[in-house]
């Protein structure tokens, strides 16, 4: 297929694999961190990690929206779908994610709750237009990628003037928890190593543009390589990785050149601008609180903003279940195997952690294309 | 009692399940005269079939799908060729289904008699007779329009023997054409998936396909239709009943560039996504080439493929050779796909 054979060719793979074995040095061990989920997904998908050489390994990052999202969030949102005569939209793998006591949108839904798949935002507009005796929210999630998509849509409802149509938002920053993630591996390490660079994400910097990565590398004094999704892309940007990590170099490098420029879509980020204000903290989970990482409706945007137009109460963050390791899985401390619920009460059927239940997860990933012996238990 | 039905403004009333005369007017104009024969038509409570020689297979699939209608086919044909493909697959000859009718009030009486006629059409062609049957009616909003069980009754030849216990490590597996359009096909006819397509379900009946393969390789050792979960959940589910584990190709898998178009856009895998006029096969390596040629002949095999092979293992993993060079799990997934986030 046109525009995708071409970054999937087997022989450009091999070319490539032979590169980043005559680049690495010997003796010398690569720690490097894909950030997105999207690029987890192309790993194992792939299998690319089996081609890389042994002293190559790769960590997995918490860049999956789903992942992220604390379990009082998702409290909240059962709430509102059960309780406030709604009907709520939610991206696909949202309806999974487990919150408190192992609730989901899934089983509210089955309970009688209106709960509907939209492939995108428009859809939840297009359907507040169609019953407009009904109460629409958008439970809208993810990263810069789905962020201006919400927005956009708050723009065509503010232009309509929808009365019935509301956004709960949990848009949050990759920036901060890139941050987070390397102050944390300061403090901890991951798994008692340094990470040597950072596979950057590349349809989030299509939209914020690469130079917002650039007091990162500075700061934390590793390279960033932004990448494409396409196992080719990620091939290229682990050879770029090691090239920078050998000349001890902190750039940021734009792997997805066909896509990110320096300063990013201006007309998504005007629209954020536009729209959005940052919130004081956000709760993340596997990260904890993280200052100044996520968004909200501005105030002046009220009436579209389900957590004001429903009274929505702040729920208190719940347990996760002490022996989930999700979270060390989540700042690439822990391989997923190395949980012991993995693949044992914790499976894609029936997923206790946030990571094993979107195909983005690291766990999910792990469990759908390698899992050994346990996945026919 | 002719002419009382209003086919082209008339909706299914609740009366028409209260197994009074309004039951009868729907019978007599609407169900009687698309499904016409013999058996049928002696009105009895059961059909008497004729006595049979050999063994009888028997099955039953409920059908529910939305939309009703899609491209290549409705609920009403899918309905024929799912339960005839589940015979088909046993090695069996399909002769006699009997369908069960779950109608909601209020839907359109010219919208069903479009769904008995294409499942009339669809058995005629199959060449098997609806001999028996049930209508219910439900109130309105407790069922989805209609919703169709068939049961079917085929006959297998006396030294036809096809099972998942009879799989071998070693043996080739094979498949008829390529996978996913069904799935595809009805998700795109939904009105809010933002899809178009100009493809087409497969949904069709098999059995003339297996009968041509069961006669260029009697060893055929099993079949079976990979229809909800798709491929991968019919490759795991005979690797666990066989004890075996199965290594795929992905590049021998036909799949099409509409589909694959699609499953990217969605974050689908084709392995996953339903078929229903789509059969897998394994046979031993010996016989395989026979096999594949067979198919191939075959209006229903143009397409067919050698997509891999049974090897030896006690934990049943089924794993692919991905296009780009690496080895994945093939995992069977959990619930229908959902589409990914960005």
């Amino acid at each position: 297929m046109k525009y995708l054979d071409e970054f999937r060719d087997p022989a450009l793979a091999e070319k490539l694999v032979n590169r980043i074995n005559r680049t690495v040095e010997s003796g010398r061990e690569y720690h490097f961190m894909e950030f997105c989920g999207g690029h987890t997904h192309t790993l194992f998908r792939y299998s690319i990690q089996d081609m890389l050489p042994d002293n190559i390994h790769m960590h997995h990052g918490p860049g999956c929206p789903v992942c992220v999202l604390p379990m009082a969030r998702i409290d909240q949102a059962i709430q509102l779908a059960t309780e406030c005569d709604v009907i709520l939209c939610c991206y696909g793998d949202t309806l999974r994610v487990p919150g408190s006591a192992r609730r989901n949108l899934l089983q509210a839904k089955a309970r009688g709750a209106e709960v509907r798949t939209i492939y995108s935002a428009a859809e939840c507009l297009a359907l507040a237009e169609q019953q407009p005796e009904r109460q629409i929210v958008l439970f809208a999630i993810g990263f810069e990628t789905t962020t201006p998509p919400t927005c956009l849509v708050l723009q065509e409802a503010e232009k309509k003037g929808r009365k019935n149509f509301s956004v709960f938002c949990n848009h949050v920053k990759t920036v901060p928890a890139m941050q987070a993630i390397l102050d944390g591996e300061l403090s901890q390490g991951i798994g008692s190593t340094r990470l040597d660079g950072l596979v950057g994400p590349g349809h989030v910097s299509l939209v914020t543009g690469s130079l917002v990565f650039e007091a990162l590398a500075k700061k934390y004094d590793r390279p960033i390589v932004i990448s494409g999704f396409e196992p080719l892309d990620l091939l290229h940007s682990l050879l770029l990785l090691v090239e920078e990590s050998n000349a001890r170099r902190s750039t940021v490098k734009v792997q997805y050149s066909r896509a990110v420029s320096p300063q990013g879509n201006k007309r998504s980020l005007a629209l954020m601008e536009k729209y959005l204000a940052g919130r004081e903290t956000f709760t993340w989970r596997g990260l904890g609180n993280l200052p100044h990482s996520a968004w909200q409706l501005k105030p002046e945007y009220a009436a579209f903003d389900a957590e004001q137009r429903f009274s929505m109460p702040a729920l208190p963050e719940a347990k996760e279940n002490k022996a989930c390791l999700c979270p060390e899985v989540l700042r690439g401390q822990i391989r997923p195997d190395a949980c012991p619920l993995y693949g044992k009460q914790c499976t894609p059927e029936n997923p206790i952690g946030a990571c094993m239940v979107s195909s983005e997860g690291a766990c999910a990933a792990y469990y759908l294309y390698r899992s050994t012996g346990l996945a026919n238990a | 009692m002719a002419g009382k039905l209003d086919i082209q403004q008339g909706v299914v009333e609740l009366q028409h399940g209260s197994g009074g005369r309004a039951t009868a007017t729907l019978l007599q104009e609407l169900f009687l005269p698309a499904f016409a024969n013999p058996i049928l038509a002696a009105g009895n409570d059961q059909a008497t079939l004729p006595q049979f020689q050999n063994r009888l297979a028997i099955t039953t699939d409920s059908h529910v799908i939305y939309p009703l209608f899609f491209p290549g086919g409705n609920i009403g044909s899918l309905a024929v060729h799912g339960t005839i493909n589940d015979l088909a697959v046993g090695g069996a000859r399909p002769k006699h289904l009997a369908a069960n009718f779950i109608l909601e009030e209020g839907f359109p009486l010219a919208d069903l008699q479009r769904i008995v006629n294409h499942m009339a059409e669809a058995a005629i062609d199959a060449g098997v007779t609806v001999v028996t049957g049930d209508t219910k009616v439900v109130e309105r909003g407790k069922g989805d329009g209609v919703y169709i069980t068939t049961t079917g009754v085929g006959i297998l030849d006396s030294d036809t023997i096809l099972g998942a216990d009879r799989i071998r490590a070693g043996d080739a597996i094979l498949v008829n054409g390529t996978l996913g359009d069904h799935g595809i096909a009805v998700m795109a006819a939904r009105p809010d998936s933002g899809l178009v397509t100009e493809l087409q379900s497969d949904s069709q009946s098999l059995h003339r396909l297996t009968a041509a393969m069961l006669q260029a390789c009697p060893s055929i050792h099993c079949m079976r239709d990979p229809t909800r979960g798709g491929l991968a959940a019919a490759l795991n589910e005979l690797a666990h009943q066989a004890r075996v584990g199965m290594r795929i190709e992905e590049s021998h898998l036909p799949v099409t560039a509409e589909v694959r178009a699609a499953c990217e856009l969605l974050g689908f895998d084709p392995v996953n996504i339903a078929n229903e006029g789509k059969l897998i096969a394994f046979c031993s390596q010996q016989h395989a080439p026979a096999l594949l040629a067979a198919i191939r002949e075959h209006p229903q095999g143009k397409e067919a493929a050698i997509i891999g092979t049974v090897v030896e293992d006690p934990s049943c993993k089924v794993s692919m050779r991905t296009r780009f060079g690496g080895t994945r799990l093939l995992e069977w997934k959990w619930g229908d796909p959902l589409p990914r986030i960005c």
